[in-house]
C-alpha cells in the first residue's frame, strides 16, 4: 500500500521536473522560460522530498525533508523575482508575439524604481520597445 | 515490480534526462540570465536525484549535502542578478 503512494508520488515528481526541463528548453522566450521553470522544478523536487520524507520511519530525516521543502518553497520565487527584474533592467527581449508589455516605460532606467504612472505621451521617456523583432534574437 | 527496481530503471533515467535537456540550454542560452537560471534549474534537479540516491541507498546522511546545495542555489541566484544589475549602470 505504501509502495503504491510512494511511487505514485515519486512518478508525479518526476514528470513535472522532466516538463520543467523541456519547458527551458522549448520556450521561445526568456520569461517563459522562468515562469515555467521556477513552478515545475519546486513542485517536482518537494514530491520526490515527501517520498524520502514518508520512506524513513526516521524523524530526524522527515524534519530534513521539510525544512528542504520549506526552504525550497520560501526562497525560489525571491530568486525568480531578482533574476527577471535583472533580465528586464538589461535589455532582454520579448517574444515577438507578446501582445503587451505592461512595465513599458514605468520604470525609470536611472534609479532602476516603479514611476507611478506611465508617461508614453511625453516623446522623451518613452523607452525603445523591448519586444523583440524576429524569432531568432530570443530563441 | 519492486519499488528499487522501479526507481533504479524509471526515476533516475527519467531525472539523468532531464539535467542532460537543461545543460543543452546552458551551452547555447544567448543571454547570461538563460545561463543563470539554467544552472539554478541544475542544481534543483540535482536535489531531486540526492534524494533518490537517498531512498535507494540508505545513506540518510545524503540530505545534508542537499540542504546545502539548495541554499547554494539560492545564493547564486541572488548573487548573480545583483551583479547583472549593478553592470547595467557603469
Amino acid at each position: 500500500m505504501i509502495d503504491l503512494l510512494i511511487a505514485i508520488l515519486s512518478t508525479i515528481g518526476a514528470l513535472a521536473i522532466f516538463f520543467a526541463s523541456l519547458g527551458i528548453l522549448r520556450m521561445p522566450d526568456f520569461y517563459l522560460r522562468l515562469s515555467v521553470t521556477v513552478k515545475a522544478a519546486t513542485l517536482g523536487v518537494g514530491l520526490l522530498l515527501l517520498c524520502a520524507a514518508i520512506l524513513f520511519p526516521d524523524i530526524s530525516v522527515t524534519t530534513k525533508a521539510f525544512a528542504i521543502i520549506f526552504f525550497l518553497i520560501i526562497t525560489s520565487p525571491i530568486a525568480a523575482h531578482m533574476i527577471g527584474r535583472a533580465a528586464y533592467f538589461t535589455g532582454t527581449p520579448l517574444w515577438k508575439e507578446t501582445i503587451i508589455d505592461e512595465l513599458s516605460g514605468k520604470y525609470d532606467k536611472e534609479t532602476h524604481e516603479l514611476k507611478n504612472e506611465c508617461q508614453t505621451d511625453d516623446p522623451i521617456s518613452v523607452e525603445k520597445e523591448q519586444i523583440a523583432d524576429s524569432e531568432d534574437e530570443t530563441k | 515490480m519492486t519499488l528499487e527496481t522501479y526507481f533504479d530503471y524509471f526515476i533516475l533515467p527519467i531525472l539523468t534526462i532531464s539535467v542532460l535537456l537543461v545543460f543543452i540550454r546552458l551551452i547555447k542560452g544567448p543571454r547570461v540570465v538563460d545561463r543563470v537560471i539554467a544552472l539554478d534549474l541544475i542544481i534543483t534537479i540535482g536535489i531531486g536525484i540526492i534524494t533518490i540516491f537517498t531512498i535507494r541507498s540508505n545513506q540518510k546522511v545524503f540530505l545534508d549535502v542537499a540542504i546545502i546545495l539548495a541554499l547554494i542555489a539560492f545564493l547564486g541566484t541572488v548573487a548573480f542578478s545583483f551583479y547583472i544589475e549593478k553592470q547595467e549602470d557603469d
